[in-house]
């Protein structure tokens, strides 16, 4: 072998133009190809919602707009609840739920990185309890809460409203991961700022306080608000306890009128609410993104 | 009293099986600048880290104003908020502007009022020329105006000493100029440093004591003079001659 340049261009001219293949799905053609997938997409859905064996069934079912109004506006004659009304109990079970999620999430993170001897039984704990609450679904530890809590029979905790116990379970299980999410953020800051803030004098405290977690929460809110989605739409869980929510509504309206327009409804809404936040989040994540690569 | 404010006396430091330091003695004095020279891995950055506490000392003792360090009795947060310390890396707080860099030290060490810390921020800011860029964070500014930024951050809080672990090592050659002018300032204003170092002009320029270490050890101490021109032993003598 020749180490000498020129023998490497006295050959033929390298191709450059692609495959038949790739140029008709690459580049600016990839519009016809793209155009043409949807097509067929869309067709082969219509195809299967009109004339698979059980469509007409399945279309009256799930998209009688009749039903799917009633269950909507409920019908107290009928025992049907509003899920205009109920929707409000997952909306506000999940916005105290996310400031609860907060602080004990941010609460067990510290404690875990804390450095304090007296502290050691805690941190302990901390590990333990992430351990178990994320081990167990969310279903369960519901379940557990909403049933447990009242059969305890203590004077004001188990008299409290059934969704309240919802909110008590989705923060035990969600602080969790939370925790866990934070904790991450913690670790990915340098440790060169430990250093620095520590050489400044400042004690593991306000190390933590002013530098650490300002940066960590900084780098973990697209993952934060990921969890907070689920959390949104896990609101749907507490109806296991019998707490009248938006998807406890759709199947009593569906047990009422036979139909499961209601179904859908409820669908619809945790789409409407969780959509802003997925765009939101991906806003951000890109945002973060093109930051990176503008400092590296 | 003594002028002695840091004393090194047979510090002994290990990472497992690997012993850095093997015994150094060194001591400091007031107004006094001293430049640790040597390769790479010869235990210049963590003599720099066991002085202000960063890390932990394995034997030998380390005394900062007569008091043992190693006395169960020391707070360490106390002995950092005397003992400034400046990095290769600048570690600059990227959520901070660069005024609120200078500031954090003075208002949560040392818990002092931010109006008056505000005033004397602006003025180190004002000493190395960044004033106007007091508002912009630091991943705006080049790599010798954070570094210097960083400088007087370790100056705010009015510190006793100063450790400087290779502070021109991470930055473009045209930007090394401005952070050692900086230094130079301040040794002429009677700042004490301990200064881990490669540039050996600068050294030879700036330092009332040379001290060079190869594995661990102190090899050989001594003024500029003594350490270009004639120094005692060999290794010195090669280390020089390579690092021209």
């Amino acid at each position: 072998m020749s180490l000498d340049a020129d023998t490497e261009l006295s050959g033929e001219v390298p191709r450059l133009f692609g495959s038949k293949r790739s140029q008709l799905f690459a580049g600016r053609r990839g519009i016809v190809a793209s155009s043409m997938s949807i097509i067929v997409v869309v067709v082969a859905l219509a195809l299967i919602l009109f004339r698979a064996p059980g469509a007409a069934a399945f279309r009256s079912y799930f998209m009688n707009f009749h039903d799917m109004w009633i269950s909507w506006v409920g019908d107290p004659k009928a025992g049907i609840s509003a899920m205009r009304d109920a929707l409000f109990t997952n909306i506000w079970m999940f916005m105290i739920a996310e400031v609860l999620i907060l602080f004990f999430g941010l609460s067990l993170a510290w404690i875990r990185f804390s450095q304090s001897p007296v502290l050691l039984p805690f941190r302990i704990l901390a590990t333990v309890y992430s351990d178990i609450m994320r081990g167990i679904p969310i279903i369960l530890v519901i379940a557990i809460v909403g049933e447990g809590l009242p059969a305890l029979q203590l004077p004001f905790v188990s008299k409290l409203p059934l969704a309240v116990y919802g909110v008590v379970a989705l923060t035990l299980g969600y602080s969790a991961y939370v925790s866990e999410v934070l904790r991450a953020g913690i670790y990915s800051v340098p440790n060169g700022q430990l250093l620095a803030a520590r050489s400044l004098g400042l004690t593991h405290r306000s190390t933590m306080r002013r530098v650490i977690l300002p940066q960590a929460v900084r780098t973990v809110i697209p993952p934060l608000l990921n969890d907070f989605i689920s959390l949104q739409k896990d609101t749907a869980l507490v109806s296991a306890l019998g707490a009248i929510e938006i998807f406890q509504a759709a199947q009593i309206s569906q047990g009422a009128l036979f139909n499961g327009g209601g179904l859908v409804v409820a669908s619809i809404f945790f789409i409407v609410l969780t959509v802003p936040m997925t765009r939101f989040t991906d806003y951000l994540m890109a945002r973060d993104r093109t930051r990176r690569l503008a400092n590296s | 009293m003594t002028n002695v404010i840091l004393e090194l006396d047979s510090v002994v430091k290990r990472f497992g099986e690997n012993e850095v330091l093997r015994g150094i003695s060194l001591s400091l004095h007031r107004h006094e600048v001293v430049c640790l020279i040597g390769a790479s891995g010869s235990g210049k950055s963590t003599l720099l880290r066991c002085a202000n506490l960063l890390e932990t000392i394995d034997g030998g003792t380390i005394t900062l104003f007569g008091q043992s360090l190693g006395d169960a009795r020391i707070d360490p947060n106390l002995v950092r908020r005397h003992i400034g310390m400046v990095f290769q890396s600048f570690n600059l707080f990227p959520h901070l502007s660069v005024l609120d860099n200078i500031m954090l030290g003075p208002i949560y060490a040392l818990k002092r009022k931010r109006a008056d810390v505000h005033d004397e921020a602006l003025a180190l800011l004002d000493r190395i020329g960044l004033r106007e860029r007091a508002d912009e964070f630091p991943d705006r500014l080049s790599g010798g105006q954070q570094q210097r930024v960083a400088i007087v951050r370790s100056l705010a809080m009015q510190p006793s000493l100063l450790l400087l672990d290779e502070v021109t090592s991470a930055l473009d050659p045209t930007l090394v100029g401005e952070v050692l002018d900086l230094l130079t300032d301040l040794a002429h204003h009677g700042t004490t440093m301990l200064i881990a170092t490669h540039e050996m002009n600068f050294a030879k320029d700036v330092s009332h004591q040379i001290a060079f270490l190869e594995k661990g050890v102190l090899v050989e101490k001594g003024t500029p003079d003594q350490m270009f021109n004639d120094p005692t032993h060999e290794a010195t003598r090669k280390f020089l001659e390579r690092s021209r």
